[in-house]
């Protein structure tokens, strides 16, 4: 993988999530938001506020979807964890 | 284990959900909230951290999981409702290195397979249980389950649930815990992050378990149903807090894989000569009589019936003994029941020169009817042209068809004028033998130390008599 981020951040595919909020109430820094817009399923669904995660992975182990959330965790640079 | 740095979906599930039908292949077909979802994922990414993906075999049960085969990529099997437990039994058995899950709602589970999950836990099988409890049943639309909490109004209960005429919420960790042979029985809930971290936990843990070969895991969680609860996922999460958690509390009830070895099952006896001797038939030979090709009956389709107590199955057992020493095929189905206890008891015997296949003769083509019951039962099911054996000691009444060939022997009578009521069933062989043309008395009595082997020498003179005597009365009279 030789992709890197600075903040650690959460990835939410808007088209694949049912708007079910339980990601938004896990949330410990309330940086998850329901959208006003609808995706092609019709749900109001989940956004990242684009700061402020500190990647403690609740939003996607509480999310039932499989593939709706990815989180990008710590300050991640290729090869080393910080 | 290096420390993830991207939480994404797990490799224990399909890339591309190919055997779901339609055009959503990326996503699961479950509700908004649904805690099926959460424990999917935790499973598949515990699959995925041991590297056991490979291993993995999934009974998927009936239920809102039922397509769980859509989207783990391990081994599949889909089990009749409630038999996940069954069918995971077998594939451990044969595939005892294989890690076993059986994914099970509470319908699934405690009502309609409520037995499966308590011999397989009693068994001790090598196999992981997660067992969703969400209080309902989803898939049909929110019918009560047996964990619905009293009070709570389902489909079925519109005035909730009355434990009076419903039963009490089942408690399966606790039931399963009288058990000896689980080796892990764990309940949690996905009611909030620190308890869906400790559910990651358990999950591991039993899967881990079932790695080493350490037994019956049994993993009950505590899951959202949004839709059958009527409510959002939020406010569901609530409800398992306020409403499950004190009747289905949350603890360990039992890790004992410590002291636990990995299990080994004895190995079964495959070798066909192996069970012979077991069985007592590696001595078994087929006497070298010659069939006779000429005789009336190439196919004999028999049932035998009478009191409780006349012999019925004796009789059909040695049919069947003679016929398979002289090289037949042969097949004996007693049918008991209530009728132990008097009344009427019956068996099949095939005996022919093809392979046979169903064993019961529901189209007898001869009858041996040794009490008046019996008469009336079976001499309606004879194909035309069969062959009526009955006893005319205790049948005074006429067989009423006219199509068929009737032959009253005195069976009780001959084997009361012998000095033995018990040998009846020995005369019916001999009327047996008079009529099909199958097997000569004489070949039968030479088979006496078979059929009566541990008995008296004076016992089987005496049904060698009664052979003799009833092949005599029926070759005398018809
Ligand atoms: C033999 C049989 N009986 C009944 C049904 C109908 N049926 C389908 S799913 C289900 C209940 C499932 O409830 P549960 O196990 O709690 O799973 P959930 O859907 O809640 O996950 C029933 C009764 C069936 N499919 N097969
Ligand atoms: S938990 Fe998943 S499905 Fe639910 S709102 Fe968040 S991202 Fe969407
Ligand atoms: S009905 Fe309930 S159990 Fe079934 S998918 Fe929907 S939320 Fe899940």
């Amino acid at each position: 993988m030789n992709k890197q981020w600075e903040y650690p951040y959460p990835e939410i595919d808007p088209d694949i999530c049912k708007g079910c909020k339980l990601c938004v109430a896990a949330c410990p820094k309330n940086v998850l938001v329901i959208s006003s817009k609808l995706n092609s399923k019709g749900f109001h669904y989940s956004e990242y506020v684009g700061e402020g995660c500190i990647g403690c992975g609740n939003c996607f182990y509480v999310c039932p979807e499989p593939s709706a959330v990815t989180v990008y965790l710590r300050n991640y640079v290729e090869g080393e964890v910080s | 284990m290096a420390q993830k740095t991207v939480l994404r979906k797990p490799k224990g599930f399909m890339d591309v959900y190919k055997h779901k039908p339609g055009t959503e292949k990326d996503r699961t077909h479950y509700c908004p909230g649904c805690g099926h979802g959460i424990l999917h994922k935790l499973i598949a990414e515990a699959l995925e951290d041991f590297a056991v993906i490979d291993k993995t075999i999934l009974i998927s049960p009936v239920g809102c999981s039922v397509f769980a085969y859509y989207y783990f990529d391990t081994g599949n099997f889909q089990a009749a409702h409630g038999r996940a437990p069954a069918v995971g039994t077998a594939v451990s058995r044969a595939n005892p290195d294989s890690i076993v899950i059986s994914y099970q709602g509470d319908g699934d589970l405690a009502a309609i397979g409520g037995n499966n999950i308590l011999q397989a836990a009693n068994r001790g099988e090598n196999m992981v249980v997660f067992f969703v409890n969400n209080a309902i049943y989803g898939m049909t639309g929110g019918q009560m389950a047996p964990t619905t909490l009293e009070g709570q109004k389902t489909t079925t209960t519109p005035y909730g649930r009355n434990p009076l005429s419903d039963g009490y919420p089942m408690q399966m960790c606790e039931l399963l815990n009288q058990l000896t042979a689980p080796v892990y029985i764990t309940r949690t809930s996905l009611h909030d992050m620190a308890n869906i971290r400790k559910t990651r936990q358990a999950v591991r843990k039993a899967i881990r378990y079932a790695s080493e070969k350490k037994g019956f895991s049994f993993v009950e969680v505590l899951s959202m149903c949004p839709s059958g609860w009527k409510m959002d996922a939020v406010r569901a999460q609530q409800w398992i807090k306020e409403k499950m958690i004190p009747r289905f509390p949350l603890m360990v009830l039992r890790d004992n894989a410590e002291n636990t070895g990995p299990i080994e099952r004895p190995v079964p006896v495959l070798d066909p000569e192996e069970v012979k001797k077991v069985l007592g038939y590696d001595t078994f030979e087929t006497t070298g009589f010659k069939k006779r090709p000429g005789t009336m009956f190439r196919k004999v389709a028999l049932r035998v019936a009478g009191f409780g107590g006349q012999g019925i199955m004796s009789t059909g057992i040695a049919l069947a003994n003679v016929g398979m020493k002289y090289g037949y095929n042969v097949s004996w189905l007693p049918s008991y029941g209530p009728e132990m206890r008097g009344g009427t008891a019956n068996c099949s015997v095939k005996i022919q020169e093809d392979s046979i296949g169903a064993a019961e003769c529901t189209e007898p083509n001869m009858v041996i009817a040794m009490n008046q019951p019996s008469l009336e039962k079976f001499e309606k099911l004879l194909v035309p042209d069969g062959i009526l054996i009955y006893n005319s000691t205790l049948i005074d009444v006429e067989p009423s068809r006219k199509d068929i060939r009737v032959c009253p022997v005195p069976i009780t009578g001959i084997a009361d004028e012998l000095g033995d009521t018990r040998v009846q069933s020995m005369v019916s062989v001999g009327a047996f033998a008079a009529v099909t043309g199958m097997f000569d008395p004489e070949e039968i009595k030479s088979l006496m130390p078979t059929l009566f082997a541990g008995k008296s020498e004076k016992v089987r003179k005496l049904n060698e008599e009664a052979v003799q005597k009833g092949y005599d009365h029926v070759k005398r009279n018809f």
